[in-house]
């Protein structure tokens, strides 16, 4: 797995790779079960959970339907508070200005917070182009960059590394980033983040500049507000001199009193805890008290885009608590990486293709990633109808439609490829319309039933290859309900 | 076109759905859901608050105004501090029973001056009941942020009930958006090897919270 | 009572034997059934694949071919959700295309008269004990359509707890899906595999002889897949079970 998500191929083709990877598979199967069930154990708790989401997803509705004028009030209450503002059109812009205002404080190496932000817009790339050097403090941050690997999940960026393979990464790489693995490191969880604890501290106790995301951004106070666990995020957002936050424009939420729902949501569905161990908030700087620069750079990246779809925009709703990936079939047997993107799993699966856009073929493989099962649905705490969205994206690929790219109106055109399965699609939609022809085919089929193979060949090799064709019956329901009951009467104004 | 101008004019194309007469105060959100999980006396807020945070591993003690000196004195005591750390406004009557140096919060100290002290004594905001959460708003009885991070022990001393809330909806108007806020709830985790919770990563690896109780609060339900 | 049966497009071909079972179970029960021969699919393949407009002129011929019913029941939780979940949204994305007259309406009216089979002996004829036996072990695997789109809940297994002879056994892992999803199956068939390889996998652990369902295109790739391994666990429709009793067995 190199270092970035460039030039990956279309899902099922990773994903097929990834399902006959058994360690992975076993890390996974391990990961994300022990996970389902402590979240399903902290939302029963609440017996107002429904009235909870059904109110963060409201929240986030009304902001996303007025969202020039929250942004606006954010900006005004940042400056009033002592912090700049800047504004990123997309990932290149982003990358730029961070990069000017690192040089400006004379420093080349930085701390981060985890960030989906900028894992999105490759920050750390960038950084490296011009000369900075990036930590990442988050453990599976950390173990992600030291082993040269790509994040495959939101909440646990390393969830696919099991414990002895990150003893490995810590013994191997440790050394050439700074204070090396303690020797004799084993495997315990406790031993590994202790030698975490160890090599990062001399970076959080020297660093001048800190980056982090933000998980939400109060309109009316100005006030930005980090959830984590560890304490790296704090660690980078207090003893820098410089604080520069990267954050997408769809994390802004109206009001202070806004987060006594976001702050009930968010822990019970990502880690499962009433509480995350710590929450930061601050307001622009404070006088002797943390950083005295701080910089906000809102991200647009695709996300008007985004919300130019009057469908498909509720996927800006998500607040990143991963619960869908952590219920997802799909996702636990493909693995992140499949996905393409720091946005792995059924979020993933409908923000990626709308945020890049589906001229690519991993992004148009992407919303048919879905059983549509639903079980992300139902744990999604900002009610995101993920499989709906999928559905949408779906007709996006297959028959086009109007779009927005960069800003402009377009029509998309149908994707290529899908040539056979529209020819498909309409004849069945055209014999489904006509029953006389379709009751011809059953007959058909129920008299030559004996020379059905069991196996198919060509496309239909995907089913057969792991499962049997069904037996067709000697005689379809409707002949069988004509020569057992005649023609039912149409219309006779039955059943009232 | 700055990118400012560019990104608020996407916006606003993207939005034309939405009616020219709703205003950002709509469509209305229901607030049907609790202020607080169940009903319970001042004294029962106290108690679940000490469940919740023995529950995520902070060690929990109770007193009162006369025995809290005795109280510091020996929990620094026991683990051979040497030095702690207070905020500029801690009662100085606190750290009167305990034979360790006081290390003051400075705006000069640096990271690594922080990072030599054993432990560090503050008061706290707010605590919430129902998740076991401290909060912590740089008052002068709790100092700067990163006092309460650095060192490797925290002790915490919440007045009960006064300062006890029963849930996060109670706990925000309580506290000042302008001021930078810490909420701490148990010591530093990570569940990031195998989604297997281990305490201590960055932050303190050690908790203590002291529930004081004060006299002049009248216990009532 | 009269209701009109909707016995889906995979029914009618592959499985006649769930269509004659609803016939009989509906019949045994005091109602009376139509099969209006103008139905055929409820459109749900062409959807969730993303080729909505084709699913209108089924959304149209749904509608002509219930209309003068109450009660419309189908053995699928997958295409009474599509009904009941997907109709109204074609309407209104027509709607919004300032085009499609007539298809909201048509998903107004087929909305609330459809009803998957469990929901209608539960709800509208109030029984749980149709009377029904069927003296095998079997593991109940609750489909996705039917337990999170519908909201089933435990209607099936209250239907099963009441049948003769029948040995309930849980089987693990119930709620997840078992990798049919339509054409997920022949798009991401690695993933599906392995999916259907997992759940086939907890169903043989139950030891039960057979498993059941309310929807025959999930126990077409649990079948295939059950068969394809030479095990001889019997996928059986809820409908089956519900219609066999000891003096006609199914």
């Amino acid at each position: 797995m190199s270092g970035t998500y460039l030039g990956m191929p279309a899902f099922p083709r990773a994903a097929a790779a990834s399902t006959r990877d058994t360690q992975l598979r076993a890390n996974l199967t391990h990961a994300t079960r022990t996970i389902r069930d402590k979240r399903a154990k902290a939302v029963a708790e609440l017996d107002d959970w429904a009235q909870l989401r059904a109110a963060g997803a409201a929240v986030k509705d009304r902001t996303l339907r007025h969202l020039d004028h929250y942004l606006e009030q954010l900006e005004a209450a940042v400056i009033a508070a002592g912090g700049q503002v800047h504004w990123a059109v997309d990932a290149d812009e982003a990358n730029r200005i961070v990069t000017r205002l690192v040089r400006e404080t004379g420093e080349t190496e930085v701390v981060k917070v985890k960030s989906m932000a900028t894992q999105e817009i490759g920050l750390n790339e960038a950084l490296a182009e011009a000369g900075i050097r990036a930590y990442e403090t988050d453990l599976a941050e950390l173990i992600v960059q030291l082993g040269h690997d790509l994040p495959s999940h939101i909440l646990v960026p390393a969830i696919h590394r099991n414990r002895s393979e990150i003893r490995d990464i810590f013994r191997r790489e440790m050394a050439s980033w700074g204070r090396p693995a303690p020797d004799g490191l084993t495997d315990s969880p406790a031993e590994l983040a202790e030698a975490a604890r160890l090599h990062l501290r001399e970076k959080f106790l020297s660093a001048k500049v800190g980056i982090s995301g933000a998980n939400f951004m109060v309109a009316e106070t100005g006030t930005l507000v980090v959830v984590e666990s560890e304490g790296n995020g704090r660690m980078c957002l207090t003893l820098p001199e410089t604080l520069i936050s990267v954050v997408g424009i769809e994390k802004v939420v109206p009001a202070w009193q806004d987060l006594e729902v976001f702050l009930q949501l968010l822990p019970r569905s990502s880690t499962a805890e009433r509480m995350n161990p710590y929450t930061s908030t601050w307001t622009g700087t404070t006088d002797g008290d943390g950083p005295q620069t701080f910089h906000l750079v809102l991200l647009d990246n695709g996300r008007t885009d985004t919300l130019a779809d009057t469908v498909g925009r509720q996927a800006l709703r998500c607040i990143r608590c991963s619960a869908c990936l952590n219920v997802c079939p799909v996702y636990e047997r493909a693995g992140g990486h499949a996905y393409g993107s720091p946005y792995p799993g059924p979020i993933g699966a409908i923000l990626t293709p709308q945020l890049r856009g589906l001229a690519g073929s991993l992004e148009a493989s992407l919303p048919y990633a879905s059983s549509l099962c639903g079980a992300c649905y139902e744990v999604c705490p900002v009610a995101i109808d993920i499989p709906e969205v999928l559905v949408h994206l779906r007709e996006r690929v297959v028959e086009g439609g109007p779009v927005t790219r960069g800003g402009a109106r377009t029509v998309l055109r149908p994707a290529r490829g899908h040539a056979a399965e529209r020819a498909t699609m309409r004849a069945a939609g055209w014999a489904f319309d006509h029953p006389g022809v379709l009751r011809a085919g059953m007959r058909l089929a129920a008299r030559t039933r004996r020379l059905h193979p069991r196996r198919l060949p060509g496309p239909g090799r995907a089913w057969s290859r792991t499962r049997d064709l069904p037996a067709v019956p000697a005689e379809s329901f409707r002949d069988w309900w004509q020569r057992t009951r005649g023609t039912s009467p149409k219309h006779e104004g039955g059943g009232k | 076109m700055s990118s400012r101008d560019v990104v608020l004019a996407r916006v606003r194309q993207a939005l034309t759905d939405v009616p020219r007469g709703e205003g950002p105060d709509g469509p209305p959100v229901a607030r049907d859901y609790r202020r607080v999980h169940g009903s319970r006396t001042r004294a029962q807020t106290v108690e679940l608050l000490a469940e919740n945070l023995a529950d995520y591993r902070a060690i929990v003690h109770r007193t009162d105004a006369e025995g809290l000196p005795g109280l510091i004195g020996r929990l620094l005591a026991e683990r051979g501090a040497r030095t702690v750390l207070v905020p500029p406004g801690l009662d100085a009557s606190w750290t009167a029973g305990a034979d360790v140096t006081r290390v003051e919060d400075r705006v000069s100290s640096t990271p690594h001056e922080l990072d030599a002290v054993d432990s560090v004594l503050t008061g706290c905001a707010v605590a919430i009941a129902e998740t076991g959460t401290l909060v912590l708003d740089a008052d002068p009885d709790q100092g700067r942020r990163r006092i309460t991070l650095v060192p490797d022990r925290h002790l915490c001393v919440v007045r009960v009930p006064g300062q006890v809330v029963g849930s996060v909806p109670e706990a925000l108007p309580r506290l000042a958006p302008d001021r930078p806020l810490t909420w701490i709830s148990g010591p530093s985790a990570t569940s990031d090897i195998e989604l297997d919770r281990v305490e201590g990563v960055h932050g303190p690896r050690t908790l203590e919270v002291i529930l004081l109780t004060a006299d002049e609060e009248e216990e009532t339900g | 009572m009269r209701v009109a049966l909707f016995v889906t497009c995979i029914n009618d071909a592959l499985h006649p034997r769930t269509g004659q079972a609803v016939v009989t179970l509906l019949e045994r029960l005091g109602v009376e059934v139509d099969f209006p021969v103008e139905q055929s699919c409820c459109g749900q393949p062409q959807f969730n694949t993303g080729y909505r407009h084709a699913t209108e002129p089924l959304v149209r011929r749904f509608d002509r071919a219930f209309r003068d019913y109450e009660y419309v029941v189908t053995p699928s939780g997958s295409c009474a959700a599509m009904v009941r979940d997907n109709y109204p949204r074609i309407g209104a994305k027509a709607a919004a295309e300032g085009r499609g007259r007539g298809l909201v309406d048509a998903a107004a009216v087929a909305v609330p008269k459809m009803y998957e089979l469990t929901e209608f002996l539960v709800d509208v004829l109030k029984v749980e004990d149709v009377g029904a036996c069927y003296p095998h072990t079997v593991t109940y695997h609750p489909t996705c359509h039917g337990l999170r789109m519908l909201g089933l809940g435990d209607r099936p297994r209250r239907l099963l707890e009441h049948v003769e002879g029948l040995e309930l056994r849980e089987l693990p892992g119930a709620e997840e899906c078992c990798g049919f999803g339509g054409t997920f199956a022949v798009k991401n068939p690695a993933v599906s595999a392995a999916m259907g390889a997992d759940k086939v996998r907890h169903i043989l652990g139950t030891g039960a002889e057979a498993v059941c369902t309310v929807d025959n295109s999930c126990l077409l790739h649990i079948g295939g897949t059950l068969t394809r391994q030479g095990a001889t666990v019997r996928p059986v429709h809820i409908a089956e079970i519900l219609a066999s009793t000891e003096g006609s067995p199914w």
